[in-house]
């Protein structure tokens, strides 16, 4: 499939011996002029002229912004605590993936152009001057983060790389070194609602699809309205949830529980995505404009209440600074969450017992959960501390009869990122991505040959498409991966549904 | 920007090797792209890029997975209306090497 080897898996995690420079080659491509110029990004496919003032001048600006970042860039004692954390460092060996040598990329500079000793004595405190290579390693290697921050977790400062990350790839972009893949996404949210660029007809015509589907399926007509002028709820999901596989069959889960919980809802299609790429590449400004879509059309629609999909990132942004972002969110309803995770919505429906539920539809498969890192180290799905990881598993126990968690030391606010996360979910990316899925990859085989899953259910785009993409190359098949409201959906049983089944099942028996 | 050259014409290509002009598209190129990743197009082959184009014209954008394996069940057989199907015609991937060779843009996002 391509030419690196996938890393071997162990029965116990092994922490790898290091091989400097093992990644130095991998690097996305860099955006040319014509995505650069959509985000107000100066260059075409390189570094700008002047680029080196423009660096140090940008970094200023940040460090005066942003008191995280200069308290990142001072703080750190060198303990060693995170340099086994990072999963792109447990999957490739490469020492520039230990999160502390990821951030003294930056801290570097920024010890000789801000601190009395890198200004005197730079090669006492390890500081080195802004050139080329120094940019372009940069380059390379904060694309080799996905922020996931587990090595935060670990660190006992709470230093959190994935900040660094963004501040570094902000600075790059406005040197002329922006992603080709965040970079082309973004400006198809402002000019046609969503990441993938999927045109209203389109969506139309796909969510008829799925009305078609489900009522084949059931014998009862579920809607999948959209831009439904005042109905109470306005559900934001990942585009991905329309387009591709296992993504859609949790989609159809969404819409069942909405049906059987007899509440109106619809779909927008100016704000028909979920994802925020804006904190993927570290800007306030990106972020802000991609929330205000939702605000939009919240009001445009006369919505009462936000739901969000099944999304990391989107419900880091959403749940830690949509009211910051797009707010005052005064004119919605104020007795529910806003926004509320899909999953709350869920759980609640499941807890008053409006949802008929017949578990045994799942017994085909043994479920584990992986916690997307988003969800797991940024929000809550709830109102408790720690809801982020019973609500997902509490909703499957629900559903399903048969689940066992992975090992400790890999789930909840430990859990390992799929790999593809923060930007990096591109094909340019895919020997990366294949080798920081590893000890993901590891903790589910584990539970495989221990408890005899079959299935690993997650609430991610990302890591679904990630997922699929990355299992076969350790031998297990993409279909492993499921939705967790595709488990919802498939356990429903819908008010009339069957009726039909049950009338020829009479039939049958009459003759 | 790169270029494919096939039979004295040059195709411009972005960094990945799909078309940056969809009106360039002709089956010489879509057979030169499948040759280069020794994929041997048959006539099932054509039929999910001829559908691929129909939809692209009608809709501005590559069909969903699902609406792509309807489509497909419908018109060749409900055995072939799936993603395995589709796999086995396409190893990386319907939505990605079908579309290349069809001279559609890649589909983007969390994807």
């Amino acid at each position: 499939m391509a030419d690196f080897e996938t890393p071997q898996t162990h029965e116990f995690p092994v922490i790898p011996t290091v091989m400097e420079g093992a990644m130095a080659h991998s690097s996305p491509f860099v955006a040319s002029a014509e995505f650069q110029s959509e985000m107000g990004f100066p260059g075409d496919g390189g570094l700008i002229e002047g680029w080196k003032d423009r660096f140090l001048d940008l970094l200023d600006d940040k460090l005066g912004k942003y008191r995280s970042l200069q308290v990142f860039m001072d703080t750190c004692v060198k303990c060693g605590a995170c340099t086994d954390k990072c999963h792109y460092f447990l999957g490739t060996s490469d020492p520039k993936n230990m999160p502390v040598a990821r951030q003294d990329l930056l801290r570097k500079v920024y010890r000789r152009y801000h601190t009395f000793a890198g200004k005197y004595f730079p090669k006492l405190v390890g500081a080195i001057d802004l050139t080329e290579d120094v940019v372009n390693d940069m380059y390379s290697y904060y694309h080799q983060c996905s922020e996931c921050r587990r090595c935060a977790v670990f660190c006992p400062f709470g230093i959190d790389t994935a900040e660094v990350t963004m501040a570094a790839r902000d600075i790059l972009a406005q040197v002329g070194l922006g992603q080709k893949y965040s970079n082309q996404i973004i400006p198809k949210v402002h000019k046609i609602g969503n990441n993938l660029g999927l045109p209203e007809k389109a969506l139309a015509d796909t969510l008829e699809g799925l009305e078609e589907d489900v009522e084949d399926d059931t014998g009862v007509k579920v809607r999948f309205p959209l831009d439904e002028k005042g109905a109470d709820i306005l559900l934001v999901t990942p585009s991905a949830d329309f387009f591709a596989e296992p993504h859609v069959d949790g989609l159809m889960g969404y819409g069942k529980v909405f049906h059987a919980a007899g509440v109106s809802w619809t779909l927008s299609s100016k704000a028909s995505e979920a994802a925020n790429f804006g904190l993927f590449i570290g800007s306030y400004e990106q972020m802000r404009q991609v929330s205000l879509r939702i605000r939009d059309a919240a009001k445009e629609l006369g919505v009462k209440r936000i739901v969000f999909g099944e999304c990391g990132h989107a419900w880091r942004v959403a749940y830690n600074h949509l009211n910051t972002l797009a707010g005052p969110w005064d004119f919605l309803d104020q007795s529910y969450p806003i926004p509320q995770h899909i999953l709350e919505f869920t759980k609640d429906c499941l807890d008053r017992g409006i949802l008929n539920i017949d578990k045994s539809q799942n017994d085909d498969m043994t479920l584990t959960f992986h916690d997307s890192c988003n969800i797991a180290r940024a929000s809550r799905i709830g109102a408790e501390p720690g809801s982020q990881f019973t609500t997902p598993r509490e909703v499957i126990k629900a559903v399903c009869n048969n689940f066992y968690d992975m090992s400790a030391d890999t789930i909840h606010d430990a859990t390992f990122c799929c790999g593809g996360g923060g930007g990096l979910l591109t094909d340019d990316l895919m020997e990366l991505r294949v080798k920081g899925a590893l000890p993901r990859m590891e903790s589910l085989k584990n539970v495989i040959a221990d408890k005899g899953v079959t299935h690993m259910a997650a609430i991610c785009a990302i890591c679904k498409s990630q997922f699929t993409k990355v299992l076969p190359y350790y031998g297990m098949t993409m279909d492993q991966i499921v939705s967790v409201h595709q488990l919802v959906g498939n356990a429903i049983i819908l008010d009339g549904q069957g009726d039909d089944a049950d009338e020829s099942d009479d039939a049958d028996e009459a003759a | 920007m790169a270029a494919i050259e096939v039979n004295g014409k040059s195709y411009e290509v972005d960094e990945e090797g799909y078309l940056s002009d969809l009106n360039q598209w002709d089956k010489d190129v879509a057979e030169a792209m499948a040759n280069a990743e020794d994929c041997k197009l048959t006539d099932e082959h054509w039929d999910i890029i001829n559908f691929l184009r129909e939809y692209y014209e009608e809709y501005q954008i590559a069909p969903a997975v699902r609406v792509l394996t309807k489509a497909v069940g419908k018109k060749l057989g409900k055995d072939k209306g799936n993603s395995k199907y589709l796999y086995e015609l396409f190893p990386y991937g319907p939505g990605k090497q079908a579309c290349k060779y069809a001279g559609l843009p890649k589909p983007t996002g969390c994807v």
